[in-house]
């Protein structure tokens, strides 16, 4: 069937800021969507409210959206828009309840808009766990035993039904938020409440436990003649009762006979069928007894899910893509394989590798977090690597997590492990279990030892035995070719052990520790005995059909399927798993410094190991090697390709920590020189140039020392910020008070930045922050935007609002704002991307610090201004100069835009939500329009802290802001809040005349304000907290909030602008207007 | 110990050896399977090819008793990328090591058998040959040349059992059968007798060679032709009794059932460069517009343009290479198809075949 004439204009939601669970495959996806749609000649709407999607870029859709993604501002697109369907299936669980929320409110038949794709009663009949049991058990498939219930008397009964341990799974949510195992009864009560509060519906389903189980993945397509395919099987290493975000997962199922397979993949055909998603992609997950087999289905997600971009980079399989295009008419043969160009998209795809999935977590952050892995995700980002066998994936998985890793290494020493703490590590599953598995088995504990307390399967614990089995023959150096046993040199392995080794997975480095040498040096042993990496394509087919997409993993086999051509060719290094500090944003970056280097005829090669990215999909650049970002196996591939050029600029700090490393091997790095970057980062370099171009910094120094560290802190006097160098995102950087807390954190830092100095800072209070983008071609600057941060100095420039253009600073502090950028850019000679920080405090600009490299604002930015950044600097990179490119004056947008950062800290309870200088949010949004206060009102909505118009607000601020609270108070009252204050709180204001209502702190026994929360009459929360006690005093309040969804503003100037946005909202409701016509 | 595989063409592969050690000759093929290895070393029609697996781990889960197609493994080598030490699944019997060796059957690991499978792809599937025993590649190289290859040998009679048996000693049958098929053992699989066993079929399984007069004086409601290995021209003696069956019964023929059907038919059949093999063809049946994925394994194939289409209707069609994949008469109860609706190992989706069979043995018992 052709594709459908009755639709034109088509709606796609996209799944808004990244958080976890939520993260940029919706990206890939939704522009996969957006491109094949478009190609077909319909006409896209797109509404996201994240900038620092490819997506949200003026020329992926017809109209684009910066807008809140509820079901409200949705309403008003569809209103104005008045498109014809609405797809809802590939902007994750966001587009999909927003989508469901639209049918019910009735503004999709108001307006006649059709959804395709999956259509309301399916995605009903699949996400409501009542529907989703009856469908299931009437075409006679087995789920685990289960009751419903909607409130605790219901759940109370079902516990005594099922019994413990149990299961609780809270309906509509994502990713299993508030969803938990419960071993004692006390825990049952605490999961079901909070289960219940989670849902969107207050409906919790309480399960039998199949903790332990073989747990199974199968990503299904469909199409409107009913032809379904398997795109990808994937089985988890880590068993049921771990999220399967924060499971290691491999592709295809290793560990099933056919017979069981065929079994499972019946189910998927008839699931689908049963549950009526029409076309598009779903993922059914499936869970078996290792006992007796019984096969349980666990859920199916009726839309294009996180497994689905893992799927379709896993087998090359485009699954967004077709999705987009069965949704619009198409059947599965009638759409052709890209790949194989020959072959239809109608068949399933077999691959001729092991593909290994591994989390990537960052509990380091959220200390007080414990790292205990459970059915709600943690986890935020994720790395894939590609090997033949399931050993070398696994190794390059591990060394791609970029946790400090060169594979299955050593990092710890077995011989340190007590056998307490391997039972403890391996029984309860964690984020470092892996490891764990191989202390146990260096200690000699065997597989059938290691299954019992972590049910992982015995296929996968006696592979990871062969790596330890193999660490020891490296480690012997034994062999054919060794003369001398015993003697731990690299010349006494032989080439044949070597070879095995490089099959097995290990590093370079890994072999080097072992064998007792260098990285180098066993790289150079190995060329010369032309052990090499050799490139093999993913193509569909297992070498069935030629394959025309270049899309490469290494391995060490005999033959190398890498073609390089002649042709003038960049290499563009990407940013590896996402992180906190480290995400979708260098994507971004680095898939336009692609686009930019094709559009002046080079051929593009991306190297990168993140599956989620629109990078790492096929068609981004003319090449893609899906390689972990080492300078092990950055380099194989420079070797083979010998680029003209390599861009390190764009990927976040994980290809600049290789910049030095890679142009002393010979890598001809574009752009910025190493040189300079080293300036930059170099504390001493650096405050040595600034001295020369008389800007000022607030006083500073470095020491790898801690008695120096000391002596300089006392020096520049407390309080201090102190960092470790070469780290991005904040990681163990904290602001000290006094002496002691200052040797507590050096001590962290240290282990953070290994080699790299430690960084001490003065640092300036109530200052206002700003960050400035620009670029340059080493002749000229020209400045991208100029951010104001809302809250002060001291907090991560991640984790801060921000607004561009600046709102409160005058035109002599932004006048010496540039005059310091241009300077700065000059001095250290920058080609491409710059970002400086800077502080303000009392009218004087101080320097904070300064990239030579994109930054995280740079999406922002370029959908603020309508200049595309990323693109200009990748071509100034390539020799072209600004006077060329027509880009020689910043660019002064007429409208203003706000960026607010969303935090995840509803996942990590316990820990504190108050910002700091270590960053922790995990995505943006974007709100805009011509006035600030609806501008940030926006934001807030976007970022689900939607501000109110009415109701309680509880206020608490600590003595230094009391003074200010009073004219922030004053006009919450005047725009009809009732006000909510603790006692010294509440004596300021009542001194300024504002009425309140006084309760008593929590430390002193007091509870009525968590009551009030907790009913839900508070909507607003002003909590500034000063010194450890008080925070303690005031964590249950924030905690309250965090798990309810009330906003919570933690510092005064935050507070500033939410009474703004208030002020803007109560006067009118705001508008919605595509970026396309802000920019216009 | 170290293995050498070497092909007429000159090209050798080296590996270590597992299972049986020495010397065995065949024609090289590849097999894109994910799972089901072990359904794919006991399907006869490998009966003279020596199979390498395109997915790389194989082994994992071990060998069971259930899931074997014929009385043991048929392939003549078998040539993995990495063998499974272990073992693991709760069905497992022994490993994949162990049974080779119990069978007499070399196997090779550490093959580069995605380089394998490219050279394959390229230039053809070729004659070759395995040794642990003789690793001087000219010698090898010779030795392949020099063996007979497929062409117009008749495997069949190495794999057809030597007398008539009912399938009920290989599968208990649920409950009476309603139709009396008889199958003609060309080295049919186990999954086509349970599949028809499920259907209501009560099946009587004859060796190859057996006389039309024969099969008809067992009065059955159908036929069932086969798979089998080789060359479908090879075995002219069944060629010439099917012809004589044309017409006198339902006829479904499976893999190389179809082949010798569109000889009987008048047809040719050509060899394939390199084959069908893996469960994840996608076959059109033209007759509703369904697209299913299937398990295939053939090196040879009908020539669509050597069928007469006054009589002949072709029902399924390759959506990879457009080849023929079933065939129907136009007037005379008899279809079949190049594929393998029984899969094992690969999807089910065309198990409807099987009912199509039933319905044709109702429809013709009715009008006779």
């Amino acid at each position: 069937m052709p594709k459908r004439t009755d639709i034109h204009k088509i709606l796609i939601i996209g799944s808004g800021p990244i958080i976890i669970s939520q993260a940029c495959e919706f990206d890939y996806s939704g522009t996969q969507a957006c491109k094949a749609l478009r190609e077909e000649g319909f006409k896209i709407v797109l509404v996201n409210s994240n900038p620092a999607t490819i997506m949200t870029d003026p020329e992926i859709a017809d109209i684009t959206y910066i807008e809140p993604i509820t079901p409200e501002v949705v309403e008003k697109i569809i209103a104005k828009e008045k498109p014809d369907a609405l797809l809802p299936t590939l902007g994750g669980q966001t587009a999909l309840n927003t989508a469901m929320k639209l049918k019910e409110m009735g503004t999709l038949d108001k307006y006649n808009v059709k959804m395709i794709g999956a259509d309301y009663d399916a995605i009903k009949k699949a996400e409501d766990r009542d529907c989703f049991k009856k469908a299931i058990l009437k075409i006679g498939l087995d789920l685990p035993r289960s009751e419903m219930a909607h409130n605790m008397k219901e759940a109370e009964r079902a516990l005594k039904k099922l019994g413990l341990p149990i299961i609780i799974r809270p309906s509509f949510t994502l990713g299993g938020t508030g969803g938990g195992i419960a071993r004692t009864e006390d825990e049952f009560r605490k999961t079901a409440a909070l289960g219940l509060q989670n849902s969107m519906t207050s409906e919790i389903l309480i399960e039998e436990s199949i903790l332990g189980w073989k747990e199974y993945e199968l990503e299904v397509m469909r199409d409107n003649k009913d032809n379904v395919v398997i795109i990808c099987s994937i089985e988890n290493l880590d068993p049921m009762g771990i999220h399967t975000g924060d499971s290691i997962t491999v592709a295809p199922s290793q560990t099933l006979t056919d017979k069981e397979y065929q079994k499972m993949r019946d189910a998927s055909l008839a699931i689908i069928r049963e549950i009526g998603v029409e076309t598009g992609g779903s993922n059914i997950q499936f869970a078996i007894s290792p006992e007796d087999g019984r096969m349980v289905v666990i859920e199916m997600n009726p839309r294009v899910s996180r497994s689905s971009a893992l799927a379709s980079k896993a087998t090359g399989f485009p699954i967004a893509k077709i999705a987009a295009k069965l949704a619009v008419g198409y059947t599965l043969d009638e759409i052709k394989n890209d790949i194989t160009r020959e072959t239809p998209a109608s068949f399933e795809p077999t691959i001729d590798y092991c593909v290994v999935k591994i989390p990537r977590f960052t509990f380091e952050k959220f200390p007080e977090a414990k790292d205990v892995l459970g059915i709600s995700m943690k986890s935020v980002g994720e790395t894939m690597a590609i090997g033949r066998t399931f050993k070398e994936a696994l190794q390059k998985g591990l060394r791609g997590l970029e946790i400090g890793h060169t594979g299955l290494d050593n990092k710890q020493s077995y011989k340190d492990i007590s056998d307490e703490k391997i039972k403890q590590r391996l029984e309860e599953p964690n984020a470092s279990r892996i490891f764990y598995v191989k202390y146990a088995l260096q200690k000699g504990y065997t597989i059938e030892e290691i299954h019992k307390m972590t049910d992982i399967d015995l296929w996968f614990l006696e592979n990871i035995k062969e790596i330890v089995d193999m660490e020891k023959e490296i480690r012997k150096g034994h062999g054919a070719g060794s003369k001398k046993p015993g003697k731990r040199k690299k010349q006494n392995l032989d080439t044949a052990t070597l070879l095995k080794a490089k099959q097995y997975g290990f590093s370079d480095s890994q072999i080097a520790e072992l064998a007792g040498s260098t990285e180098q040096a066993v790289r150079g042993y190995r060329k010369q005995h032309f052990i090499k990496a050799v490139f093999r394509l993913v193509d569909t087919c297992a070498g069935e059909f030629e394959a025309y997409t270049p899309y490469y993993y290494s391995t060490y086999e005999t033959k190398d399927e890498a073609k390089p051509s002649k042709n003038k060719k960049i290499i563009i290094l990407g940013g590896g798993p996402n992180r906190i500090g480290q995400g979708i944003e260098f994507d971004y970056c680095c898939c336009h410094a692609s686009f930019a280097l094709k559009e002046l005829g080079y051929e593009t090669i991306m190297v990168n190991s993140n599956p989620e990215t629109v990078s790492t999909d096929y068609d981004t650049s003319d090449k893609l090697y899906f390689e972990p970002l080492t300078f092990e196996d950055v380099m194989n591939i420079i070797d083979t390709e010998k680029p003209d050029g390599v861009i390190v600029q764009f990927g976040g700090q994980t290809p600049l920590n290789l910049a030095r490393r890679l142009e002393a091997a010979g890598a001809p790095i574009i752009g910025t020189s190493v040189k300079s970057i080293d300036m930059a980062e170099d504390r001493k370099k650096f405050s040595k140039l600034l001295r020369k171009l008389k800007i000022a910094q607030p006083e500073s120094g470095s020491t790898t020392s801690v008695t120096m560290a000391l002596k300089i802190a006392k020096r520049i006097g407390f309080p201090v910020l102190v960092r470790p160098s070469y780290v991005l995102g904040g990681r163990a950087m904290k602001i000290v008070y006094d002496e002691d807390s200052m040797l507590e954190f050096i001590k962290e830092a240290k282990e953070v930045s290994g080699k790299h100095p430690i960084l001490i800072d003065k640092f300036l209070e109530e200052a206002i922050e700003v960050d400035v983008d620009a670029v340059s071609d080493g002749d000229i600057t020209v400045i991208g935007g100029i951010m104001e941060h809302i809250e002060e100095a001291g907090i991560h420039s991640g984790d801060s609002a921000c607004v561009l253009p600046p709102h409160t600073l005058g035109d002599d502090i932004i006048d010496t704002i540039r005059k310091y950028t241009h300077a700065i850019s000059k001095g250290l000679k920058v080609k491409g991307l710059l970002n400086i920080q800077f502080a303000v405090k009392q009218n004087k600009v101080y320097v904070l610090e300064v990239n030579p490299r994109a930054s995280r604002t740079v999406p922002f930015v370029s959908k603020a201004t309508g200049v595309p950044l990323a693109k200009i600097a990748a071509k100034v990179m390539a020799g072209k100069t600004l006077k060329e490119l027509g880009f020689m004056e910043e660019k002064k947008p007429g409208h203003i835009s706000v960026k607010e950062s969303v935090l995840p800290f509803s996942r990590f309870s316990g820990v504190d939500i108050l910002l700091g200088p270590e960053m922790k949010s995990t995505g943006e949004v974007m709100g805009i329009d011509y006035s600030f206060g609806v501008a940030f009102y926006k934001s807030q909505i976007a970022a689900g802290q939607a501000l109110p118009k009415s109701g309680k607000v509880f206020i608490s601020v600590k003595n230094q802001d009391k003074r200010n609270i009073a004219f922030i108070a004053k006009k919450l009252e005047d725009m009809g809040f009732e006000i909510v204050a603790t006692k010294g709180t509440h004596k300021a204001l009542v001194a300024n005349n504002i009425k309140t209502e006084m309760v008593g702190k929590i430390g002193e026994g007091n509870a009525k304000i968590l009551d009030y929360i907790k009913e839900g009459s508070i909507k607003l929360i002003i909590n500034t907290p000063s010194g450890r006690t008080s925070q303690s005093d005031s964590r249950p309040i924030r905690n309250a909030a965090v798990m309810r969804g009330i906003p919570c503003v933690t510092t005064i100037s935050g507070a500033q602008a939410a009474v703004s946005g208030i002020e803007a909202a109560l006067k009118k409701d705001f508008q919605v207007k595509s970026i396309q016509e802000y920019l216009k | 110990m170290k293995a050498f595989i070497a092909l007429e063409d000159g090209t050798i592969f080296e590996g270590i050896a597992f299972g049986a050690h020495g010397e065995r000759l065949g024609e090289v093929v590849f097999n894109t399977s994910m799972a089901g290895y072990q359904e794919i070393m006991t399907d006869p029609s490998y009966k003279g090819q020596i199979v390498a697996m395109t997915y790389p781990l194989i082994g994992n889960y071990g060998i069971n008793r259930k899931d074997v197609e014929s009385s043991g493994p048929k392939v003549a080598g078998f040539l993995v990328r990495e063998r499974s030490r272990i073992a693991s699944n709760r069905l497992s019997e022994e490993t994949l090591d162990k049974y080779l060796k119990e069978n007499n059957i070399i196997g090779v690991e550490n093959v580069d058998t995605r380089s394998l499978a490219l050279h394959i792809r390229t230039k053809g599937a070729m004659k070759g040959i395995i040794s642990t025993i003789d690793l001087d590649p000219k010698s090898l190289i010779k030795k392949a040349e020099e063996s007979p290859g497929l062409i117009g040998r008749d495997l069949v009679k190495e794999v057809t059992c030597k007398k008539a048996y009912n399938a009920k000693v290989i599968y208990p049958v649920p409950s009476a059968a309603r139709f009396k098929v008889v199958a003609m053992d060309f080295g049919i699989k186990r999954n086509i007798l349970r599949c028809l066993i499920d259907n209501g079929c009560d099946v009587t399984v004859v060796p190859a060679d057996t006389k039309a007069k024969d099969i008809l004086a067992r009065d059955p409601d159908g036929i069932l032709l086969s798979n089998g290995p080789g060359d479908p021209a090879a075995i002219t003696y069944a060629i010439e009794e099917i012809k004589k069956l044309l017409g006198k019964k339902p006829i479904f023929g499976i893999c190389l059932g179809q082949q010798l059907l569109g000889l009987a038919f008048g047809g040719k059949t050509f060899k394939l460069k390199f084959g069908h093999r893996g469960a994840n063809h996608p076959v059109k049946d033209l007759t509703t517009g369904k697209i299913e994925i299937t398990c295939q394994n053939h090196g040879f194939c009908v020539d669509i343009d050597s069928l007469n289409k006054d009589e002949i209707e072709i029902t399924h069609i390759n959506l990879n290479d457009n080849t023929l994949e079933g065939m129907a008469h136009k007037k005379l109860p008899i279809f079949a198809v190049q594929y393998h609706p029984e899969s094992s190992p690969g999807p089910h989706d065309s198990r409807y075949l099987f009912k199509r069979f039933t319905d044709s043995m109702s429809t013709y018992a009715k009008k006779n």
